[in-house]
C-alpha cells in the first residue's frame, strides 16, 4: 500500500518536472556550454571546411578586434549616461505618482504606455520625429528663436547615439517607475510622521528616509538597467545599423554581424563567452550589494 | 492661525506643482504615440511631409483609413501610394504569425513552467535544492549569451524558417518558473494532504487546487511572457527568411527599410501593431502593474 503510493508519487513528480527540464536542458543549458566549446573551434553555420579545434585563436582575434572594443565602449557610454538619468527620472515620476492626487492613476497608465510598445515600433516612430524636417528639429528651432541649425540626428555621428539614448529613456522609464512605486509604498508612513514632528523639511525627508529605504529597489533598478544597456540591439538595428561611422555600434550588433551575417559561429561564441562573463560579474555585484543590505 | 493658513497654502502649491509635473510628463510620454496615430490617419503623404515639423501634424487635413486598407476609389488603386498597408503586403499573414507564435509560447509556457515549479515546490526529493539553485542560476544567462550556439543548434535540427523555432525554445523560462515556485511554496502542507486522503491524484491537486489559486501569478507571468515574445526581434530576424513565418517586428523593420518611405503607411503599420496591445493594456491595467512589480523581485 505505502510503496504503491510512493511509486505513484515518484511517477507524478517525473511528469511534472520532466517537460520543463528537458526544454531547459536543450535550449538553455546545452547552448550555454556549447558556446564555450564552439569558441575554441572555427565552426561556421554552413561550410565545406571541416570544423577544427583552434585553441584560443578566437579569443586572441577578439582582443585585437577594434569593432568589438568600439561596441563595448559604446555600451559602457550608453550605460553611464542612460542608467543614472533613467533611474532619476523614474524615481521622480514614482514620487509624483505616489502623491495623493485625484486622477493620478490615469497618469500612471500614460507613463507606462511606451513600455508596452514594442521597441521596433518605438524606433520607427522616433526615426520619424528625428527627421531633419521633423518635429524635434522644429521644436528646437522655435525654442531657440531660429538659432537652431537643422540636424539629421540619426545620420550625424555626434548626435545619433544621444538620440537613441533619449528614446531608450523614454521607453524604459515607465517600467522602473512602477518598481520604485512598489518600493515607495512599502516605506512605513510612521517614519515620515516622526520626521515631520522633528521639523524635517521635504528635502531632508527625501535624503534621510526615502533614499535609504529605497536602497534595495535602487540597486535592483541600477543593475538591471545596466544589464539591459549591454544587450542594446533592437533600436540600433532599426535606426542606424551601427552607423554613422560606427558611432552607435554595440556588442550585440557585432555578435549578430559575426555570428549570423558572416556565419562565424566559433568567433561569435568567443564573444558570447566574454559577454556572459561581463553580465555575470554585474549579477554577482548585484547579489553582494543586496546581501549586504539584508545582513544589516 | 497663521501657521494653519500657510500650511494650507503650501498644500495648494504642492498640489498645483504636482499636477503641472504630471501633465508635462504625460505630454512627454504620450506625444510620440499620438503623433504616430494621427500621422497614420492622414492619407495625404505630401501633407504629412509638409507638416511633420509642426503642431499641425496632429490635425490631419483628411482623416481616413486609406493608409491602412488602401483607397479603392482612387484613380489608380494599384498605384503603391493608394494601396495601403494591407494592399502593399501580406499584413494579415504577419499578424497571424505573431498571434499564433505568442499564443502557443505563452500557453505552453504557463503549463510547463507551472508544472515544473509545482514539482519543485510540493514534492520532497533528493536533489530538490540543487534543482531550485539551478533554476536561479539559469536566470542570470541572458538570451543574447546563447543566441549564436542556439542558432547553430536549430540549424542542425533543420528548424530554420518554421513556427517551432520561434516557439519551442522559449516556452520553458527559468524566471517564470521561479515566480511560480515562490508562489507554490507558500501553500500550506495541509492543502494536498487533505486532497490525497480524499483520493485525489497529484494532477487533480495541481489542476483543480493549485492552478485556480495561482491566478494572480499566472496573469503576471502571461503578461511578461507576452510582451517579451510580441516584441521579440533579434531571434526571428535570424531564423526567418521568407514571409511565411515572419512575425510583425521583423516585417516592420523590412517595410521601414524600403525606399521611398511612405510615412503614412509606415505609421499605419505601427499603429495596427500597437493599438491592440494598448487596448489590452488599458483593460488589464492592474495585472500589468502587478507583473511589472513581480519582475522586480528577481
Amino acid at each position: 500500500m505505502v510503496t504503491a503510493l510512493v511509486k505513484k508519487r515518484r511517477k507524478a513528480l517525473f511528469v511534472f518536472i520532466l517537460p520543463g527540464l528537458i526544454l531547459l536542458t536543450i535550449f538553455i543549458i546545452l547552448p550555454f556550454f556549447m558556446s564555450f566549446g564552439l569558441s575554441f573551434t572555427n565552426q561556421r553555420i554552413l561550410s565545406r571546411i571541416p570544423t577544427k579545434f583552434i585553441g584560443l585563436r578566437n579569443y586572441e582575434r577578439l582582443f585585437r578586434d577594434d569593432l568589438f572594443f568600439t561596441g563595448l565602449k559604446n555600451n559602457m557610454v550608453f550605460a553611464l549616461i542612460v542608467v543614472p538619468l533613467q533611474t532619476m527620472l523614474a524615481l521622480g515620476m514614482a514620487m509624483v505618482v505616489n502623491k495623493n492626487l485625484k486622477g493620478v492613476k490615469i497618469f500612471r497608465t500614460a507613463y507606462f504606455m511606451p513600455t508596452v510598445t514594442t521597441m521596433v515600433v518605438v524606433s520607427v516612430v522616433w526615426s520619424f520625429m528625428y527627421n531633419p524636417q521633423g518635429i524635434i528639429n522644429n521644436f528646437m528651432q522655435s525654442i531657440t528663436f531660429g538659432q537652431w541649425e537643422t540636424i539629421d540626428f540619426l545620420k550625424n555621428s555626434k548626435w545619433a547615439f544621444p538620440s537613441i539614448m533619449l528614446m531608450s529613456i523614454w521607453q524604459g522609464a515607465g517600467f522602473q517607475m512602477l518598481i520604485f512605486l512598489a518600493g515607495l509604498q512599502e516605506i512605513p508612513k510612521m517614519l515620515y510622521e516622526a520626521a515631520i514632528i522633528d521639523g524635517a523639511n521635504k528635502w531632508k525627508q527625501f535624503l534621510h528616509i526615502t533614499l535609504p529605504q529605497l536602497r534595495n529597489t535602487t540597486a535592483f533598478v541600477l543593475i538591471s538597467t545596466t544589464i539591459l544597456s549591454l544587450k542594446l540591439f533592437d533600436q540600433i538595428k532599426v535606426m542606424t545599423n551601427g552607423g554613422p561611422s560606427n558611432s552607435t555600434y554595440t556588442v550585440i550588433l557585432h555578435l549578430y554581424n559575426s555570428g549570423f551575417t558572416k556565419q562565424k559561429v566559433g568567433y561569435a561564441s568567443a564573444m558570447t563567452v566574454v559577454f556572459f562573463l561581463i553580465v555575470l560579474a554585474i549579477s554577482i555585484l548585484q547579489r553582494s550589494v543586496l546581501k549586504e543590505q539584508r545582513e544589516v | 492661525m497663521t501657521t494653519q493658513r500657510s500650511f494650507k497654502r503650501v498644500k495648494i502649491i504642492d498640489k498645483t506643482v504636482g499636477y503641472i509635473l504630471l501633465i508635462l510628463l504625460a505630454l512627454f510620454f504620450l506625444f510620440p504615440l499620438i503623433y504616430m496615430i494621427t500621422t497614420s490617419l492622414n492619407s495625404d503623404e505630401r501633407d504629412i511631409v509638409s507638416k511633420m515639423g509642426s503642431i499641425e501634424a496632429f490635425i490631419p487635413t483628411e482623416v481616413s483609413l486609406k493608409n491602412y486598407f488602401g483607397d479603392p476609389n482612387a484613380e489608380d488603386p494599384n498605384l503603391t501610394t493608394n494601396k495601403g498597408v494591407t494592399g502593399r503586403m501580406n499584413f494579415g499573414r504577419f499578424m497571424f504569425n505573431s498571434v499564433f507564435i505568442v499564443t502557443c509560447t505563452v500557453l505552453g509556457g504557463l503549463l510547463i513552467n507551472s508544472m515544473l515549479a509545482f514539482g519543485l515546490a510540493r514534492f520532497n526529493f533528493k536533489g530538490r535544492v540543487f534543482f531550485v539553485s539551478l533554476i536561479v542560476a539559469l536566470m542570470i544567462i541572458p538570451f543574447e549569451a546563447i543566441a549564436i550556439p542556439l542558432l547553430w543548434l536549430v540549424n542542425s535540427l533543420g528548424w530554420m524558417d518554421s513556427y517551432q523555432v520561434q516557439i519551442i525554445p522559449f516556452m520553458a523560462n527559468p524566471f517564470y518558473i521561479f515566480l511560480f515556485y515562490q508562489f507554490f511554496i507558500q501553500f500550506p502542507k495541509a492543502l494536498e494532504e487533505a486532497a490525497l486522503i480524499d483520493g485525489a491524484g497529484w494532477f487533480k491537486i495541481y489542476w483543480k487546487v493549485a492552478l485556480p489559486l495561482s491566478k494572480p501569478i499566472m496573469s503576471s507571468v502571461a503578461i511578461l511572457h507576452f510582451l517579451m515574445q510580441w516584441g521579440f526581434f533579434l531571434w526571428p530576424l535570424m531564423v526567418t527568411r521568407g514571409e511565411e513565418f515572419r512575425p510583425l517586428p521583423v516585417a516592420m523593420q523590412q517595410f521601414f527599410g524600403q525606399y521611398p518611405r511612405d510615412w503614412g503607411d509606415i505609421m499605419a503599420f505601427t499603429s495596427m501593431m500597437t493599438i491592440p496591445v494598448l487596448i489590452l493594456f488599458i483593460i488589464l491595467q492592474g495585472q500589468f502593474v502587478n507583473s511589472a512589480k513581480s519582475s522586480g523581485i528577481k
